[in-house]
């Protein structure tokens, strides 16, 4: 639970919400915006921790249970925090036929972490999704990043190894 | 004159940016008084970047894989010298591509710059609203959506008059109008194409929509991973709004109606109407039973409609041209176009618009001229992981919802993955198989479990496990999960594997009984040989990750098969081609 007081002892890694709190001015009141509200607080602190899904659920009186039923329910939220950039290596029927199994081997092996894995460096991590829609240029990825979203299309081995090792020299 | 630069997903993904930026800072140095423009997607992925200068009498020349590198040459010798730059322009016969389609939903894409209201205005835009709010009654849209014969083409294929008038006759003053924009079909791209490239379209059809069935609030459900195409709305919205197109009183009557956008988490199965209702309300997406029908208990209970993307871009033609115009187009029973998302082993891959009807072959061969590299044709897998592949055998089949049904894979959202003979079939039904058990809400056993356990059948026969039986137990749970399932994600899931038994049922039994895969996918049941090419260059070898290559310089080498894991890093390293795959 998150501690409130800002003189506090008890040791607990207390956690700022006020980032979060225009949002659920916004939205706490308002019927069915528990999906809006996570999306929004996932992108502030970049994934939904049990803080803030007891701190959502003090602020909109749904119980934490079910909020967490709906941060596991959907594929975007994450429970986990990220690296810098997040890899979201397309698995669409096109880049499956094109060799998308490839191309996830290839940042297995350059960065190794395994699918929902971050880099020991905090750099990287990999997500598999569904499909990001570009099937004609199969096969793509996306690398998120504060920077914004860069999509890479028609991927070799080679060419994925040399975008995240441009990446890298750029963090070095 | 002017610059303009294709900007959907795809071409951003070719570097549409750059290309976009070269040309205002060449522009900008050269002192040039030329606009540089942004328009959506065209639906010719395959020669992203696109750029398209309009010189001042409204003449279009198109250019087309344009990297920052030759911006130079056009700006040289186009934008200063007025001559068309030849080498860079489309040719002849990729113009053929978008010649041979009929395009009515991708009407304005890649014509109009998305962001600015006043160019769908210019070409029309908004009339069709206008007609309908001043003059036409509910029952008159209604029949004019009857009369075109326009069904629902995000899958089931549904009359959508029939929806429309379903939600009007349910009592009730809050009603509202959803669209379905969580485009979660791997392999379709055609709603992004036109969120993207004409989002004026979708907030026009989804208003003569409301107008129709008596809603005043509409709610568009985006997938989360369409930034671009939720920004585009968002200003298309703002503009709209504007302008009086959206919010109160529009056009001076007492009809008001307004949009929102609320971004979807990612759960295929928020396709189907009561998940994507309970996902609008901020819960898990899972289905519930029918009826009541959304149309007269859905959001909040009330009253509402759902369609895609794509049948509301259809309705402002239809509005402006008539109903007949459309029922003109396509079959006796699937009327006017649609839009196939081309991809997998094609040449030409990107969005193909084509009346209902049109064969398979026209299709795939005629616009996306065959398969890359001209290898072997081996099946289309249409319809999602709900439909099924269809064999080169069935390569005349007209495409259309009674006709594609019959082979055992549906129309769906239109996805269309062209597969060559090096596409293993049983591991694309694993694939789907992956795919449908990780989307299974959960709510029915047969869903949750039974896709489970045909994917563990499928992954076994993959890696060479298989055993006798696996094939007729597949069939057998295939029907179960189909009977047992309450909603279209389960009572379609075994559809995948059912069509690719149906039609490859050898590839099924080469896997379990020689333990082969013909298709040379599936690792586990490879053997790689080394064969006189070998120079015994020694790079193989030393790449070999477990040691089981041996040979001397300059000697043939040799794998050991005992010791090979199959993972291929050998065939990769090799410049002579002496590694054989079997």
């Amino acid at each position: 639970m998150t501690c409130k007081t800002s003189d506090c002892q008890c040791g607990c890694n207390k956690v700022d919400f006020t980032e979060l709190a225009p949002v659920m001015e916004k939205y706490a009141k308002t019927p069915g915006s528990l999906i809006t509200i996570l999306q929004k607080a996932q992108d502030i602190y970049g994934f939904l921790s049990m803080e803030a899904i007891n701190y959502i659920a003090e602020q909109t009186g749904i119980k934490p249970a079910k909020i967490y039923g709906v941060a596991t329910f959907y594929s975007q939220f994450r429970l986990k925090p990220i690296g810098k950039y997040l890899i979201m290596l397309c698995k669409g029927t096109a880049c499956h036929v094109n060799g998308a199994d490839m191309i996830e081997e290839a940042v297995c092996e350059e960065l190794n972490i395994s699918d929902g894995e971050t880099t020991a460096d905090g750099i990287f991590t990999l997500n598999n999704v569904a499909c990001l829609g570009c099937c004609s240029l199969a096969p793509v990825m996306m690398i998120k990043s504060v920077a914004g979203d860069e999509t890479y299309g028609n991927l070799t081995k080679d060419s994925v190894k040399k975008a995240l090792n441009e990446i890298r020299q750029k963090e070095a | 004159m002017k610059v303009v630069v294709g900007q959907g997903s795809c071409g951003v993904a070719t570097g549409a940016k750059k290309t976009a930026a070269e040309f205002e800072k060449q522009i900008k140095e050269k002192g040039l008084n030329i606009v540089v423009d942004k328009t959506g997607c065209i639906g010719t992925c395959y020669l992203e970047p696109i750029v398209d200068v309009y010189d001042d009498n409204g003449n279009l020349t198109r250019y087309v894989k344009v990297q920052p590198e030759i911006v130079a040459d056009i700006v040289e010798k186009h934008l200063v010298g007025g001559q068309v730059a030849k080498e860079h322009e489309i040719s002849d016969v990729d113009k053929t591509f978008i010649g041979k389609q009929k395009r009515i939903v991708l009407r304005n894409c890649g014509l109009i710059n998305p962001e600015n209201i006043e160019e769908y205005i210019t070409i029309g835009g908004y009339e069709a609203t206008k007609k309908v709010v001043t003059s036409m009654t509910q029952d008159d849209v209604i029949n004019e959506i009857k009369v075109s014969g326009l069904r629902g083409r995000g899958g089931a294929g549904f009359p959508t008059w029939f929806k429309w008038n379903a939600a009007k006759s349910n009592p009730g003053k809050e009603k509202y109008m959803v669209c379905n924009a969580d485009e979660g079909d791997p392999g379709a791209f055609m709603d992004r194409s036109v969120l993207e490239g004409d989002p004026h379209s979708l907030i026009e059809g989804m208003t003569i929509g409301g107008f129709a069935m008596g809603a005043t609030e509409g709610v568009i459900y985006v997938r989360a991973e369409y930034p671009l195409a939720i920004h585009r709305l968002e200003i298309a919205m703002a503009q709209a709004r504007e302008k009086g197109f959206l919010g109160k009183n529009l056009f001076g009557t007492d009809f008001s109606f307004d949009l929102r956008i609320k971004a979807g988490a990612g759960a295929f199965v928020c396709g189907e109407e009561t998940a994507l209702i309970a996902s609008l309300e901020g819960e898990r997406g899972m289905p519930r039973l029918k009826p009541p029908f959304p149309a007269q208990k859905g959001f909040w209970q009330k009253p509402t409609n759902i369609n895609n993307v794509e049948t509301f871009a259809n309705v402002p033609w239809i509005i402006a041209n008539g109903g007949e115009a459309f029922g003109s187009l396509g079959t006796d029973k699937s009327k006017g176009t649609k839009v196939f998302a081309l991809a997998g082993k094609i040449k030409k891959g990107g969005l193909v618009e084509v009346p209902m009807g049109l064969p398979l072959k026209d299709v795939i061969f005629g616009i996306g001229d065959g398969i890359k590299k001209d290898k072997a044709f081996k099946a289309v897998q249409m319809g999602g992981p709900s439909g099924g592949c269809i064999p080169a055998s069935l390569i005349d089949t007209p495409v259309d919802y009674e006709n594609i049904t019959k082979t055992g894979a549906i129309v769906g959202s239109g996805g269309m993955i062209v597969m060559d003979e090096t596409t293993c079939m049983v591991d694309m039904a694993r694939y789907f198989l992956d795919f449908t058990r990780k989307e299974s809400c959960g709510k029915c056993n047969y869903c949750r479990v039974g896709t489970k356990r045909m994917l563990e059948i499928l992954e076994r026969i993959t890696s060479g496990e298989g055993k006798d039986g696996d094939i007729e137990l597949l069939e057998e749970l295939a029907q179960k999960i189909k009977d047992g399932s309450m909603c279209g994600l389960g009572q379609t899931a075994p559809n995948p594997v059912l069509t690719t038994i149906k039609y490859f049922r050898n590839e099924y039994e080469d896997h379990i009984y020689k333990k082969k895969c013909t298709a040379h996918s599936c690792k586990p049941l490879l053997t790689f040989t080394i064969s006189d090419a070998c120079k015994g260059c020694t790079l193989c070898s030393k790449r070999c990750p477990v040691g089981a290559i041996k040979g001397e310089v300059k000697q043939k080498h040799v794998i050991d098969q005992n010791v090979c894991i199959k993972c291929g890093k050998c065939e990769e390293t090799c410049k002579f081609g002496a590694i054989i795959r079997d």
